[in-house]
C-alpha cells in the first residue's frame, strides 16, 4: 500500500480518472466507445515513440530528441519508395523498421564511442536526418499514399455497428500501439537484457564491472528505439494518410513529457511501461476533453505545460515532505 | 608453501613515469584475515587492482593455489573465486536487493530469460550464508549504507569465493553497522575464505588483522603477525616514523565568547542543545552516528535548521536559517561527505577554494577580477600546502588528504569566525591527517573558534580543548579533554 502511494503512476491514474469524470460530466459523449476507440487510435504515433522514450531514459543521461527526426525520414522514405516500387504493409513496416533500427544505431555508436551526452548528439543527428530529408526531397508534401496504408489504418478488431449504421472498433493502429507496450513490458520485465538496461541506468560503472557488454547494451536501446520509431511512421501514415516533412517532427517534446510524466527518472534506471502507457494517455484524454468542450485547440499547449508543471512540482512536493519527516535522530529523554 | 592460496611473485607495475610496485612479494593462506597498511600512494590499490586482474603487473607471476595464473584478468580471477567489495560498493541502487544479489550469477548462466523465482533463491541463499536479514524487494538505493554493503557481500557469497578484498569497507558505516561487518567477516573466515582487509582507521586493523601487511612507496615493509602490534607500531610501519602524542592545550587568558548556543531543537534530529564556544577553542562533540552530532552541524550552518532555540554570535542573536545567513553570521563548515557536499568534483582546484568567497574576487562592475581570483587561489594552496600540479586540475585527481585540505580552503577563504569540521580525516592517511589537526590547531591559535566533530576518540581527546558528549540527540555531558585518555573517551561514547 505505502509503495502504491510512493509511485507516480498510482497519482496520474487517479488525475487521468477524475479529469475523465469531469470531461464525461460535461459532455457524455466522451464515454461512448467510438469516441474512446478513435482518441487511442490518435494517440498511437506518440504511444509507441514513447515506449522508445522510455528504454533511453531507463538507460541513463539525457533523452533522446532525434526520434522524431528517424520516424520522418521513415515514413517519407517508405512513402516515395512504395509508390515507386509498390509493396504492402509488411514490406512497408520491415523498411521502415530497418530505416529507423539503422539510423538509431548511429546515435548510439556516437553516444558511447565519443562519450557525449545522448541530448547533444540527437540535437545534431536530429538536424542531420531531418536536413537531409529536405535536401534530398525538396521538402515536397506527397497527398497520395499507397492505398494499403488506407486499408491498414482503418482494419478494425471487434468491430461494431453504432445506432447511425456507422462502423466502429478496435483499430490495428491502436494494437500497434499496446503491441509496443507489451513488447517494451516483457524485455524490461522478463529479459536479461532489459534488466541490464534498467541495471545500467543504476550505475553504468558497476554494470562494466560485472561484465555487462556495456557497448551492446547502449547500441540495443538505441536500435530500438529508431525501430518503433519506423513502427510510428507507418502508424502515423496509416492516420494521415499524407507524408508532410514537418508533420511528425516537433513532438518529440510532448512524448519526453509525458514519459516523465510518468514517473522515468531524467537521472537513469527508473521508469515504467505503465507509466509510458498513462502520461501519453492523460494528454490523449486532454486533447479529446478540449476538442468535445468546445475549447480552442491553441489551449491544448498550455494545458500540457500545466500539467507537467504540477505533475512535476507533485513529486517534488513529496520527496520535501520525505525528507522533513524523516527521523535522522531518535531524540531521547533528557536524563 | 604449497598452501598458500595467493601468492605474487615479484611483481613489478609502472604507470606513466610512476614506479607503483617494486618487485612485490606477497602471500596469503585460506582462511586468513590480512589488513593492508599504507599511506595513498604507497601502492596499495595498485596491489589490489593486480590482484583481482582489473590491472596487468609489468612483470610478474600471481598463484592462485599453487598454480600460476596464465593471464590474470578480471573474469579470470574472478572465476579463480577472487572477488573485490570497492569503497562505492558497485550497486545498482534502482534494482532490489534480490536482483542486485543475484545479477552475477544470472549473468554468468548466459539465459536470456529472467527466472524471478530463482533471482529469489539464489539471493536467500547467499544472504542466509551470512545470516543477513534484508528484505529481499526492497530498493537498495533506500537502504542504510551499511545494508547496502551487505547486499555487495552478498552478491560476492553467490560465486564459489576463496578470497574477498575489502576496500574501505568501513569507510561510511556506522558503529553497529561496522560490528555487524566485522561479525561477518569473522563468519568468512570460519568458512576458509581468506579476506584482504584495507582501512586507514587503526584501532580497526588492530581488531580485525590475523596478519598486518604494509606498503611504503610501492614495497613492502613487512608482514607482521597481530600479536607483535600496537597502535604506535602501526604509525610506524606506515609512515616510517614515531606517532605524534602531542595534545591541544588552550592557552590560559580572558576570551571574547564567540557562539552561545541555547536550547536549540530540531523535531527527530537533536533537543535542546545549549554550550558556549570562545575565541580559540577547539570544541569536540563525541557521539556515535545517530547521536544527533552532524543534524546539530547541518542546524549551525543552516543546511537544515533548527526549530526552537537561539544561536547567538559575538553577543548578537543570528537567526540562521540558510547557508547565505550561516556564511554572513561567520560560520565555515567542512561536511561529512566531501564528496557529495564538500566538493565539485570535475571543477577545478582554484575554483573549488574560491567558489564560497567569490564576493571577495568581484571588481568594477561586478565583474569576475581574474588578477585577485588567481591571487587568492595561490594564496590558500600556498597556506594549506595543497599538493596539486597546478590550480587548474580537476580536484578528483587529488589524493583524499589533499582534497580535504581544499574543502577545508574554501570554508576557511570565507575568513569565518567559527568553523564547524564534521569528520574532517574520513578517509585520508596518516601523514595527511596529522596535517589536518596542525592546520586546526593554527586557526585556533589565530583565534577562530573551532567545533570538531568526530568518530576518532584520539582524534578529540588530542586536538580539542573541551568535550561535548551526544547521545540520542541531547548533550549529555561536557569533558576538559586533558583528563580523558582516548580509551576512556571511547568507552563513554559507546556506552549508549
Amino acid at each position: 500500500m505505502k509503495s502504491l502511494l510512493n509511485r507516480n503512476e498510482f497519482y496520474l491514474a487517479i488525475l487521468i480518472a477524475v479529469l475523465c469524470a469531469a470531461i464525461g460530466s460535461l459532455n457524455p459523449h466522451f464515454f461512448a466507445p467510438q469516441n474512446i476507440l478513435a482518441f487511442l487510435k490518435t494517440s498511437s504515433v506518440n504511444g509507441i515513440l514513447a515506449v522508445g522514450v522510455l528504454f533511453v531514459l531507463i538507460l541513463g543521461g539525457t533523452p533522446d530528441v532525434s526520434f522524431t527526426a528517424i520516424a520522418q525520414v521513415a515514413e517519407y522514405a517508405v512513402v516515395l519508395a512504395t509508390l515507386k516500387w509498390g509493396g504492402n504493409v509488411g514490406i512497408a513496416f520491415l523498411m521502415a523498421c530497418a530505416i529507423g533500427a539503422a539510423l538509431g544505431a548511429i546515435n548510439g555508436f556516437l553516444i558511447h564511442y565519443f562519450r557525449v551526452t545522448t541530448i547533444i548528439v540527437t540535437i545534431a543527428t536530429f538536424n542531420v536526418y531531418y536536413g537531409l530529408l529536405y535536401v534530398l526531397t525538396g521538402g515536397g508534401v506527397v497527398f497520395v499514399v499507397p492505398t494499403f496504408f488506407k486499408k491498414f489504418g482503418e482494419s478494425l478488431l471487434f468491430s461494431s455497428h453504432d445506432a447511425a449504421g456507422g462502423v466502429y472498433g478496435v483499430s490495428l493502429v491502436t494494437l500497434l500501439w499496446f503491441g509496443a507496450l507489451a513488447l517494451g513490458w516483457f524485455i524490461l520485465r522478463r529479459t536479461f537484457l532489459g534488466r541490464s538496461i534498467l541495471a545500467m541506468g543504476g550505475n553504468e560503472v558497476a554494470a562494466e564491472r560485472m561484465g555487462l557488454r556495456t557497448v551492446a547494451i547502449r547500441l540495443f536501446v538505441f536500435s530500438f528505439v529508431g525501430l518503433l520509431s519506423g513502427v510510428a511512421a507507418i502508424a502515423h501514415t496509416s492516420i494521415v494518410l499524407s507524408a508532410i516533412p514537418n508533420s511528425i517532427v516537433g513532438k518529440e517534446l510532448e512524448v519526453i513529457a509525458a514519459v516523465v510524466l510518468g514517473g522515468a527518472s531524467l537521472f537513469g534506471g527508473r521508469g515504467t511501461i505503465l507509466g509510458a502507457f498513462l502520461g501519453v494517455l492523460l494528454f490523449a484524454v486532454l486533447r479529446n476533453g478540449l476538442v468535445l468542450l468546445n475549447i480552442s485547440s491553441y489551449w491544448y499547449d498550455v494545458t500540457i505545460g500545466a500539467a507537467i508543471t504540477i505533475g512535476v512540482s507533485f513529486s517534488a512536493i513529496q520527496q520535501l515532505r520525505a525528507r522533513r519527516a524523516k527521523v535522522n535522530v531518535i531524540v531521547t529523554e533528557a536524563a | 608453501m604449497s598452501n598458500d592460496l595467493l601468492r605474487l611473485q615479484e611483481i613489478d607495475k609502472r604507470f606513466a613515469g610512476v614506479h607503483a610496485l617494486k618487485r612485490v612479494d606477497f602471500a596469503l593462506r585460506a582462511g586468513e584475515i590480512r589488513c593492508l597498511v599504507g599511506e595513498n600512494g604507497s601502492g596499495k590499490s595498485t596491489l589490489i587492482k593486480i590482484i583481482s586482474g582489473v590491472v596487468r603487473a609489468n612483470s610478474g607471476d600471481i598463484l592462485v593455489e599453487g598454480e600460476r595464473v596464465p593471464s590474470p584478468t578480471a573474469g579470470e580471477m574472478i572465476r579463480r573465486g577472487v572477488q573485490v567489495i570497492y569503497q562505492d560498493l558497485s550497486i545498482f541502487p534502482n534494482l532490489t536487493v534480490a536482483e542486485n544479489v543475484a545479477m552475477p550469477r544470472v549473468a554468468v548462466s548466459g539465459r536470456a530469460l529472467i527466472d524471478w523465482r530463482s533471482v529469489k533463491t539464489i539471493a536467500h541463499a547467499a544472504m542466509a550464508r551470512i545470516d543477513a536479514r534484508i528484505d529481499p524487494d526492497a530498493i537498495v538505493g533506500d537502504l542504510p549504507v551499511g545494508l547496502q554493503q551487505m547486499v555487495a557481500i552478498c552478491r560476492a557469497l553467490t560465486s564459489d569465493i576463496k578470497l574477498l578484498i575489502l576496500d574501505e569497507p568501513t569507510a561510511s558505516l556506522t558503529k553497529v553497522e561496522i560490528d555487524h561487518l566485522l561479525s561477518v567477516v569473522y563468519e568468512m573466515k570460519q568458512r576458509g575464505i581468506a579476506i584482504i582487509f584495507i582501512t586507514h582507521k587503526l584501532d580497526e586493523v588492530l581488531k580485525v588483522a590475523d596478519t598486518v601487511t604494509g606498503l611504503r612507496d610501492g614495497e613492502i615493509v613487512g608482514t607482521f603477525e597481530r600479536s607483535a602490534l600496537d597502535h604506535d607500531k602501526l604509525v610506524e610501519i606506515i609512515t616510517g616514523k614515531s606517532v605524534d602524542q602531542s595534545r591541544f592545550e588552550l592557552e590560559s587568558g580572558a576570551r571574547k565568547t564567540l557562539l552561545e548556543v541555547r536550547g536549540l531543537s530540531k523535531r527527530n534530529n537533536f533537543a535542546d542543545v545549549s554550550f558556549s564556544l570562545r575565541e580559540g577553542e577547539i570544541v569536540g562533540v563525541a557521539g556515535v552516528i545517530g547521536s544527533g552530532r552532524t543534524e546539530l552541524a547541518m542546524a549551525l550552518f543552516g543546511i537544515a535548521p533548527a526549530e526552537t532555540g537561539a544561536i547567538v554570535v559575538e553577543g548578537v542573536e543570528r537567526r540562521i536559517d540558510s547557508v547565505q545567513a550561516a556564511v554572513a553570521a561567520g560560520f565555515a563548515c567542512v561536511p561529512e561527505s566531501r564528496l557529495s557536499q564538500g566538493l565539485a568534483l570535475k571543477r577545478s582546484v582554484g575554483d573549488n577554494v574560491v567558489v564560497a568567497s567569490i564576493e571577495r574576487c568581484v571588481g568594477q562592475f561586478r565583474l569576475l577580477n581574474n588578477q585577485r581570483r588567481r591571487s587568492l587561489v595561490a594564496e590558500w594552496i600556498a597556506r594549506l600546502a595543497i599538493k596539486a600540479r597546478d590550480p587548474n586540475v580537476a580536484v578528483e585527481t587529488l589524493s583524499g588528504g589533499n582534497q580535504q585540505r581544499v574543502v577545508i580552503a574554501k570554508g576557511l577563504a570565507t575568513r569565518p569566525k567559527i568553523f564547524i569540521l564534521d569528520g574532517p580525516t574520513v578517509g585520508v592517511d596518516i601523514a595527511a591527517k596529522s596535517a589536518i589537526h596542525q592546520i586546526v590547531r593554527s586557526l585556533a591559535a589565530e583565534g577562530a573558534g573551532v567545533i570538531l566533530i568526530s568518530d576518532e576518540a584520539p582524534e578529540l581527546v588530542r586536538n580539542t580543548n573541551r568535550i561535548l558528549l551526544m547521545r540520542g540527540g541531547r548533550i549529555r555531558s561536557e569533558i576538559v579533554s586533558s583528563s580523558l585518555t582516548p580509551e576512556q573517551l571511547q568507552t563513554l561514547v559507546e556506552a549508549a
